[in-house]
């Protein structure tokens, strides 16, 4: 399992990509692998709102749909349109695969994010 | 023991010996006594097969029918010519004993024939996807209302008050527990009327639903309202009768974002009201936000093609209570009819049975508006049915009429008050000219 | 190998398979009487070919379905009984077929009788005090049953009621069906014996639940033992108890819904009452309720006077139409023709044997997979395939296994508390014969997950197609044939 040295991960998987106000937001490789082929993924539109813990996107595969959650608040800026004609590519390359770009609210919700090292033990536990 | 229940005395005992009890009510144990059933079902005394069947053909025989009678009864089931080959094919019990396709590799035969079936819905209403077909036209019309305001997260539609009654009923009942707002517009000459419409769209609305040919039998003239609709952010939903899409143009091209109808006019017999089938198509954009099955071409692992149930996260089975809707069966048997139908028909017959409708319709139109005191209703373009003020109530008409073996058609009046003494007649492809003719003369003399 | 050949590509140009009448009458220009402008400019892309292409084209796809006529079909949860053929021949009597549902009332008085007297039927077997047979299927029903719930509860007052309570074991359909009513889904754990957690439904229930939806046999084919004690919960908030039919054919002769304390429900009539799937429908799915809600059932009711059936339409506190017409009228009299064949004795063996059937087969799978709930079970049951996924065989694989010996697959993956579910619904109709011979396929696949895993996940090997690649129709979604020219 990859997990990237310059990213910030939630507990729900999710990684983030910090540039300035604004951050770029998609699903680790672990919660790849647990979704299966995924055939679809929804995307909200640029000027919608999320508070931390919102769902703003849902990953389907063929028998199943989950739900992502926003591990920070913020207005969408850019949607990864990508993904809607190549859904594959959240299997084939996750971390290259992002779903949104937020423009964050309050920087100080990003503290709560774990790092690489942190997210890496999070993950070994899950699967213990 | 019944005949359709295998298992013996001797199997019975050995099954019993295997599972380890002494009788089959040890194996109820778990229903609690209180409401255990301690007395036999109060049920007639089984028939056997030839009882049986004397006692539905004498029940059957209690009913006129469309074939002991002329038909000009319509109002949204029509009397059209059902192919012989139609009724080989369903009766094939490959098709009407299996179930939903949930295993393709073992499904194949209705999952091509569903397959086989959306595409012609596409071709008939040039919209680019269609379901397996929902419970029947009014349903589909409140499925798509739903979706619709879903999809704009809106509350209000606006529906013509020439749609089916029915169908208004039925979307009124969906959306009452959903707290959607129905608005009805009215209609002016048997159209709709832009005035009222324009009025009251707004941008709380989330669709705007009209019905051509509509209830009146009128094809409504609808260039410009697509545009109009999506003015105001909302969906247009269309209404039609897919056997006057051979002749007139599809809902696509005046930007209709979802198209429903009746199918029943494709091969299915009348059958006092149900089974029919309803069919839902949409735009490329909506498709993922359809209710209902979806079948979908793929390949096998030896790259053949077939194809499997697809697009299934929108249902019930896996989202729940977060699904496009709770619907689970379709009318697959029916479908199968329509595309058996529209196969026979082909794309000159179907051309042909429209023709036939107009044809006919409006000779049977004109032969009635000599008679002395029939008068027009309305003055716009009708495909096979139309209105016409008889100036009396036309249950008394269609009364006096049976005894010709005539059905006489709808009184509209119970729909419409404001047009009392008005009869909805519709004309099919059936109707020869002779019949016509003696309908003409029949009224004639009664009125 | 060629792929096979849609009705599209065997279409030739000028190919014909109608038959249709002159024009009889003066035929006159379709553009001077409609308007050139609504006109069609170009024809839907129909096919053209001849009656014998229709025919064989369609038979031949007939032939690559399972089907009960041909197939030992133990579909969990879908009853897929023999379909009585005389049931098949007496609904299409043409004083059935061919009746306009607008035809006045004195020229459909034998359908009118059937509709009435079936109520009669019905409501004696569900216990139950009147029924509509408008809705269509049985997840029309479950939302016609809701309707009537919120309706009840508006009227008195109690409008704020707003959460169902469904457990964790139900059909999709059931919290689906809440949510198209505007209700709230409180999700019910089971308990270690695969029923109703009391404990935790008390936890959940309080003065905003509308209503319970229980199915009873439950999905795990068991009996809720303590439905008593579930209907006093509810009851004792106000709440009503909504049965889901499905499962009905368990319990025919030996306990009525009615009697367990339910105030609404369905009928699954293409389930119990034998009318034929129809590869997904026509189904027919009839609402019962007790007394105090016959005022918020659909119009119209059929009602006799003076010896004469008639349509009810004037109900103040109906919710009104859920379909148009009078439901599915047709599947209706196959189910008619069910009863009166069988009678009491006849229903009551139905469910008896059913259930038989269902703990005979379950005794002899036991011992090959695993049984997550080890108790007598009803009609049907479930097993996992858990002991066969430590070889990496899944449920999916065994189902798709036995397809290679001639047998449809079970229900998979339902309900959703149970991993590798396995979902086997024998039905009364079989024979002891096919269940011994369905039992030792069942353990021969056991034994190849163990030794030749490989076997089971390449299969099927000898059905119409190989495996389907589900992922990619779902990535790249193909809805409809289109000319490659």
């Amino acid at each position: 399992m990859e997990i990237k040295e310059n990213l910030k991960y939630s507990r729900d998987h999710e990684w983030v990509k910090i540039e300035g106000d604004k951050v770029y937001i998609g699903i680790t490789d672990y919660a790849q692998d647990s979704l299966g082929d995924v055939v679809f993924v929804e995307l909200p539109e640029v000027g919608d709102t999320f508070d931390a813990g919102d769902d703003f996107a849902v990953v389907e595969s063929v028998k199943a749909a989950s739900d992502i959650y926003t591990p920070v608040s913020g207005t969408v800026v850019e949607i990864n349109e990508e993904l809607e004609n190549m859904p594959e590519m959240v299997n084939e390359a996750p971390y290259e695969s992002w779903f949104i770009a937020l423009e964050i609210d309050d920087p100080s919700e990003l503290d709560s994010l774990m790092d690489w090292e942190e997210y890496q033990k999070f993950c070994e536990e899950e699967e213990a | 023991m019944s005949r359709y229940i295998p298992n013996t005395h001797a199997d019975v005992q050995k099954m019993l010996d295997k599972i380890g009890v002494s009788s089959i009510e040890d194996l109820f144990i778990d229903i609690p006594k209180e409401v255990f059933l301690d007395r036999d079902l109060d049920l007639p005394e089984p028939m056997w097969e030839m009882e049986l069947q004397s006692h539905m053909e004498e029940l059957s025989k209690k009913n006129e029918t469309v074939k002991r009678n002329i038909c000009f009864l319509g109002a949204g089931a029509y009397d059209h010519y059902i192919p012989s080959v139609v009724g080989h094919i369903v009766g094939r019990s490959e098709f009407y004993t299996s179930y939903t396709p949930y295993q393709p590799e073992v499904s194949q035969g209705t999952l091509q024939a569903m397959f086989e079936y959306q595409t012609m819905i596409c071709q008939l209403t040039g919209m680019y996807a269609a379901n397996a077909s929902v419970y029947d036209g009014a349903t589909a019309l409140a499925e798509a209302a739903k979706m619709a305001c879903s999809v704009k997260s809106k509350q209000e539609v606006l529906i013509s008050r020439a749609v089916h009654p029915h169908s208004r009923e039925v979307l009124r009942t969906y959306a009452r527990c959903n707290g959607i707002d129905v608005v009805e517009f009215d209609y002016e000459d048997g159209r709709i009327s832009i005035d009222d419409l324009e009025a009251k769209l707004s941008n709380d609305t989330a669709a705007v639903i009209i019905q051509t040919p509509n209830f009146f039998g009128i094809l409504e003239n609808l260039d410009g309202i697509g545009e109009l609709v999506h003015g105001h952010d909302a969906l247009f939903i269309v209404s039609v009768d897919p056997i006057s899409l051979s002749l007139i143009k599809p809902p696509s091209e005046y930007g209709a974002d979802i198209v429903v109808g009746e199918g029943q006019s494709l091969g299915n017999p009348l059958n006092f009201g149900g089974p029919y089938v309803g069919f839902f198509a949409t735009t490329k954009k909506l498709t993922r936000r359809m209710p209902g099955r979806i079948v979908g071409e793929t390949v096998d692992a030896d790259g053949k093609r077939g194809y499997v149930l697809t697009l299934q996260t929108r249902e019930q089975h896996i989202r729940r209570e977060k699904a496009t809707s709770n619907i689970c069966s379709n009318q697959s048997l029916n479908a199968l009819i329509a595309a058996v139908y529209m196969s026979v028909m082909g794309r000159e017959g179907l051309k042909e049975v429209g023709n036939l409708c107009v044809q006919k319709a409006y000779y049977a139109y004109d032969r009635l508006l000599e008679i002395d005191g029939l008068k027009a209703v309305f003055d716009a373009p009708f495909f096979k049915e139309f209105v016409i003020d008889i100036g009396k109530p036309a249950h008394e008409l269609n009364r006096a009429l049976l005894d010709y073996d005539i059905i006489g058609g709808y009184d509209i009046s119970r729909d419409y008050p404001e047009l009392e003494g008005s009869w909805l007649v519709a004309v099919t492809e059936k109707r020869t000219k002779r019949e016509i003719d003696m309908l003409a003369e029949k009224v004639g003399e009664l009125l | 190998m060629k792929d096979r050949k849609l009705i599209f590509e065997l279409s030739r140009e000028g190919r014909r398979g109608y038959s249709l009448p002159k024009c009889d009458v003066p035929e006159r220009d379709l553009g001077e009487l409609l308007g050139e402008d609504i006109l069609r400019k170009e024809d839907p892309r129909l096919p053209e070919v001849s009656e014998l292409d229709v025919i064989r084209h369609y038979t031949n796809l007939s032939q690559l379905n399972y089907s009960v006529d041909t197939q030992f079909y133990p579909l969990g949860s879908c009853t897929m009984k023999y379909n009585p053929k005389i049931n098949e021949d007496v609904a299409k009597l043409e004083g059935f077929t061919d009746v306009h549902p607008y035809q006045s009332e004195e020229t459909v008085q034998g359908c009118l009788e059937l509709l009435y007297n079936m109520e009669t039927l019905l409501s004696e077997i569900t216990g139950m005090s009147r029924i509509s047979f408008q809705p269509a299927a049985g997840a029309h029903g479950e939302l016609t049953g809701l309707m009537i719930i919120k309706a009840y509860h508006e009227n008195r007052g109690e409008g704020h009621r707003h959460k169902i309570i469904v457990p964790d074991s139900a059909h999709g359909t059931n919290p689906a069906s809440a949510m198209m009513v505007g209700y709230d889904v409180v999700e019910v754990q089971s308990d270690e014996r695969g029923c109703v957690d009391i404990e935790a439904l008390k936890d959940v229930v309080d003065e905003d639940v509308a209503g319970l939806m229980l199915t009873n046999p439950n999905t795990l084919g068991l009996f809720e033992e303590n439905i008593i004690q579930i209907s006093e919960i509810i009851h004792g908030v106000g709440g009503l108890l909504y049965y889901d039919g499905a499962n009905l054919n368990a319990i025919m002769g030996m306990a009525r819904p009615g009697d367990m304390g339910f105030d609404v429900m369905h009928l699954n009539i293409h389930k119990t009452f034998s009318t034929p799937h129809g590869g997904g429908g026509p189904g027919s799915g009839p609402v019962g309720v007790k007394e105090d809600l016959i005022p918020f059932l659909p119009v119209p009711m059929v009602e006799k006077k003076d010896n004469k059936y008639y349509f009810d339409y004037d109900r103040p506190l109906s919710i009104g139409k859920v379909k148009t017409f009078y439901g599915n009228f047709n599947v209706i009299v196959k189910a008619y023709a069910y009863i009166l064949s069988m009678g009491a004795e006849g229903l009551k063996a139905v469910s008896q044997n059913a259930v038989l059937n269902a703990n005979y087969l379950m005794t002899m799978l036991k011992e090959y997979y695993d049984l997550p709930y080890d108790r007598y079970c009803m009609h049907e049951f479930v097993l996992s395939a858990k002991k066969q996924k430590n070889f990496d065989v899944s449920a999916m694989d065994i189902a798709k296994g036995l397809i290679d010996y001639g047998f449809h697959p079970p229900t998979v993956y339902f309900p959703m508390i149970v991993k590798e579910a396995l979902m086997i619904e024998p039905t009364e109709t079989e024979s002891k014969e096919t269940l011994d011979i369905f039992a030792r396929v069942m353990a021969k696949l056991s034994k190849i997950a163990e030794e030749a895993p490989h076997k089971l996940k390449d299969s099927p090997h000898r059905a119409p197609m190989r495996r389907l690649d589900e992922t990619r129709a779902a990535r790249y979604p193909i809805l409809r044939w289109e000319n490659e020219g």
